[in-house]
């Protein structure tokens, strides 16, 4: 509770909207007992006073009654008419979503249809019919204004209670021998009363303001009683020459219904734990970038990522998926980075580009240089020409990575019309060229398909398709099969194999299959806990694995036709990247690990050809050169 | 697409019969003799009994009604006794500067309230957002009577922009431009409260869909940041803003009777509220079946454009 207060407070407008709400409360609850005038006496002599005029705070209406005392005695009846309001409508409305809601079936059709039938009026209509046929009044309005909301509730009710009554506890109070109505109000009533006071809480403030309208239009609060509504709608015909009678009573509404909203929002706010985790930021266009120091350029290879370092940044934690990883591509080359989830892989690949989701993804240090120039640092237009054009992206899901309201053909077109100017019927002539390119029979038809028409393995043809569409020097593909099944799963990998040999393709492929790696890659790098712990060429590190990890990486492998083999699942989980153990990331997990593996740091060592993180290795890595 | 007209345009008659059931249910309510509420407690007893024979409230209560729905049905809905002509005549005639005001409205909420809301994603925790979120706040709390009245004290009195009530000028105007120069403040005020609405759930709606994966595709292909946003993102964030457009198009017809009062438009709001207190019940009746109605098909059309938007929605 606590926490939610603080959370609440956190949010500034919520606190004022609190505080205002508190006062006005307080005002509303003391004002029999203020020192205040009659709100009911009439003096002509003193009609139309201006504010702050001697005994008359806030000056006098058209009948020289005092305005303070009338704001308040107002205020009091609007917050309670809107309160009553409320609460009729919670009451009844809960009453008939948990019933619809309990007995399903025909009974909660029939409810619902009628339910929405009401919701078929705009809201108004039927508070109006209602007052018409009850007649103006005070009670009657709030009587309408309740009708009118009790859809909302019972919409709202019906939903949790379906929710509710398929689960055990309900079944056993059923077996128990509980009658429906005690199941109704001992079982489910005290599981939706929270839903019940959040739907309230945003719904009162506008309750408050639809009794003041009613009264506003004559159809409420009858003379000499008054609410902000009925006042406000009186000092209507002398709106101009004294403007103060109007302002008074309608300022305070505005004041109520602004801070109930500002508090309603808070408190969601503070309910939501996305709010939290800054999971509600959506991503800018580029990662952002920190660095304190860029490395020097080495000059080699295609792409070449140096000392890459990425973090995401939440609230005070910080963790760092990826911890200073430097791989070389070179032209034609296929690199694997293979590893577990939360290893970092694909944030190496995605930070290329600088398409690491930021907030909260940080690039901290380190650079990636596409044939000499840093991309990491590089200003958006640059990054922007660059990709999709040099570098290419193939990525995991191809339902959720398409658009799913553009035709395909559209999206391929689209990228090559970013990078070239051509025109819209040659890009699409491209773009079916490209599905061609792709083996998509019937290409032209396709093109014209949207996503979710598109079989699992076509659509991800259409992923590789867009990723060839400028003919990159590069394509990153961040696990493009793991969503097919297998056999799909190898049509996809032969033709990216077939592509990269036909085209001089460099690949970095992405995975946690190490039977892909051996498919397609020359070479493989593999990463645990944000390192590279491993690298080499795919065949030496498949037969002779020489990092602990790879080893047993390997081991889960099973092998088609070979029969089963042991299945060596590796003993507990990979670490958090925001709290990792001094020296070796894997230490807890391996069952070589000496003292000596959990103090300091371990380099990658070895050659050129094959280094390995690891100061107990299970093959020499230097010999093996 | 025509086949998915028809069958939304099919399952309306229930929706459009229920509506007629309520307001004829609600009707039932009104204490003691129908016919002297409708005729008033001056009316004699001889035109109180052929009324009641007229209206057929000797017979029960279910024959009443389709009594009652069968001469709705042939644009039969009674006389207004206080402006002695067809209820039908009064409201289609008021009917239509109705619409010219929430219509008009409608359209500025829409767009003013996507537009805020893209930027305000676009820019979430810039200033442009702080200042698009406080406005929004302001937007949804004012209450439009209010809203309506400050209007006309600060354009119509303070600066004589604008003219202060009416949907014409009284002597001359009844063209285009005056009817234009009428239209802007009441316009302005009814649709201030969706557009914060409309603005608010925009923005939510955009950073969801910035979020998604095909963005990040979006992105990565190198289209424009701004193709990205208005393209992309806008397109798919629309899919949960058209519902939300239909929902307030009930909020402007809501608050169009208030404003039609403050700014003494000539519109059905007005009709409703004057006829209430003179207590001219079936005119009442009338301009809520009428209103409603159109409401439902409204929201058919708002259907219609949400099957044209999403392919996903088997049409």
């Amino acid at each position: 509770m606590s926490a939610f207060l603080k959370l609440l407070f956190r949010n500034r407008l919520a606190g004022a909207g609190a505080v205002v709400l508190a006062i006005i409360v307080v005002l509303v609850l003391l004002t029999p007992v203020l020192p205040l005038q009659p709100p009911n006496v009439t003096d002509t002599a003193d009609r139309f006073l201006r504010p702050f005029s001697e005994g008359h705070l806030l000056g006098t209406d058209h009948l020289g009654r005092d305005l303070l005392s009338r704001l308040l005695w107002g205020t009091r009846l609007s917050l309670a008419v809107g309160f009553a309001a409320a609460i009729v409508a919670a009451v009844l409305g809960a009453a008939v979503g948990i019933i619809a809601g309990y007995f399903g079936g025909r009974i909660d059709n029939t409810i619902m249809r009628g339910i929405d039938m009401l919701m078929a009026f705009p809201y108004i209509l039927l508070a109006l019919a209602i007052v018409a046929a009850l007649g103006p009044g005070l009670m009657n309005a709030l009587i309408a204004v309740a009708a009118v909301n009790i859809p909302f509730f019972a919409r709202n009710i019906r939903g949790i209670t379906v929710g509710l009554a398929g689960k055990e506890f309900v079944d056993a109070a059923r077996l128990a021998g509980l009658g429906h109505g005690r199941i109704l109000l001992f079982e489910l009533l005290p599981n939706v009363v929270p839903v019940i006071v959040i739907a309230m809480s945003t719904t009162i403030g506008w309750m408050i303001l639809e009794t003041a309208g009613l009264s506003f239009l004559g159809l409420g609060s009858q003379p000499p009683q008054a609410d902000l509504g009925s006042m406000l709608g009186e000092a209507r015909s002398a709106m101009i020459t004294a403007p103060h009678t109007s302002v008074v009573p309608g300022a305070m509404i505005l004041l109520i219904v602004m801070s109930i909203n500002l508090l309603g929002d808070g408190v969601r706010d503070a309910l939501d734990p996305r709010l939290k985790s800054g999971a509600l930021s959506r991503p800018m266009a580029a990662t952002l970038v920190e660095r304190e120091r860029v490395p020097e350029a080495r000059g080699e290879g295609l792409l070449d990522i140096q000392e890459l370092q990425t973090q995401f940044h939440v609230g005070r934690r910080i963790y760092r998926a990826v911890d200073g990883v430097s791989l070389t591509l070179e032209p034609g080359e296929s690199l694997g980075i293979i590893g577990e989830s939360g290893s970092g892989k694909s944030v190496t690949a995605l930070s290329v580009m600088g398409l690491v989701a930021s907030p909260p993804g940080v690039i901290t240090g380190g650079a990636a240089r596409y044939k000499g120039q840093d991309l990491i640092g590089a200003k958006y237009p640059r990054l922007r020409s660059l990709r999709g054009d040099r570098i290419a992206y193939i990525f995991q899901d191809p339902l959720s990575t398409l658009h799913p309201l553009y035709r395909v053909g559209d999206q391929l077109a689209e990228a090559i019309l970013s990078h070239h100017s051509v025109s819209k019927a040659e890009a699409m002539q491209r773009a079916v060229g490209l599905l061609e390119d792709v083996r998509i029979p019937n290409a032209e038809n396709r093109a014209r398909a949207y996503p979710h028409e598109l079989s699992g393995g076509m659509r991800q043809r259409v992923g590789i398709a867009m990723a060839l569409a400028n003919e990159p020097d590069i394509i990153i593909a961040d696990e493009p099969t793991t969503a097919l099944d297998v056999t799909v799963q190898a049509q996809i990998l032969a033709l990216l194999d077939d592509l990269r040999r036909d085209r001089g393709l460099a690949i970095l492929f992405i995975t946690h299959d190490f039977g892909v790696v051996g498919q397609l890659c020359d070479r493989v790098a593999v990463m645990y806990a944000g390192r590279i712990v491993e690298e080499g060429p795919t065949a030496e590190v498949l037969d002779d694995p020489a990092h602990p990890y790879t080893a047993r990486l390997i081991a889960c492998v099973p092998e088609l036709g070979q029969g089963r083999r042991e299945m060596a699942a590796i003993p507990g989980l990979p670490p958090a990247v925001d709290n990792l153990p001094e020296g070796c990331a894997f230490a807890p997990r391996c069952d070589k690990a000496t003292p000596a593996c959990r103090a300091g740091d371990i380099p990658l060592a070895g050659t050129e050809r094959r280094r390995v993180r690891c100061i107990h290795p299970e093959t020499d890595v230097e010999a093996v050169a | 697409m025509g086949s998915y007209i028809v069958k939304r345009l099919l399952s309306a008659v229930p929706v459009l019969l229920g509506i007629t059931l309520i307001v004829f249910l609600i009707m039932a309510l009104i204490p003691g003799d129908p016919a002297t509420a409708i005729l008033g407690s001056y009316a004699t007893p001889e035109n109180v009994e052929r009324l009641n024979r007229q209206l057929g409230l000797d017979e029960p209560m279910w024959k009443q009604y389709f009594i009652w729905l069968g001469n709705l049905l042939q644009g039969d809905m009674g006389r207004s006794f206080a402006l002695n002509r067809p209820v039908l005549d009064e409201v289609l005639d008021r009917f239509g500067a109705t619409l010219v005001l929430a219509g008009t409205s409608f359209v500025l909420c829409a767009l003013l309230g996507v537009l805020a809301g893209v930027v305000s994603a676009a820019r979430q925790y810039g200033l442009a957002d702080k200042a698009i979120t406080f406005a929004v706040i302001i937007g949804i709390s004012v209450p439009p009577f209010f809203l309506g009245m400050m209007m006309i004290l600060l354009f119509a009195v303070r600066l004589g922009w604008l003219p202060a009530s009416g949907m014409y000028a009284i002597y001359g105007g009844g063209d285009l431009p005056d009817l234009l120069r009428h239209l802007i403040m009441p316009a302005l005020a009814l649709s201030v409260v969706a557009t914060g609405v409309i603005g608010r759930l925009s923005r939510s709606a955009m950073l969801e869909v910035l979020r998604q994966d095909f963005i990040r595709t979006a992105r990565a292909k190198g289209v424009h940041e701004r193709s990205v946003i208005w393209r992309h993102a806008l397109r798919a964030a629309m899919v949960s803003i058209i519902p939300v457009l239909g929902i307030q198009a009930g909020f402007v017809i809501s608050g169009a009777v208030y404003i039609e009062i403050v700014f003494q438009w000539p519109g059905v709001g007005r009709m409703l509220v004057d006829a209430i207190l003179r207590r001219d019940i079936l005119l009442v009746q009338g301009g809520v079946v009428v209103v409603a109605a159109c409401y439902v098909m409204f929201n058919i059309l708002v259907d219609v454009a949400q099957s044209l938007l999403d392919p996903r929605i088997k049409t």
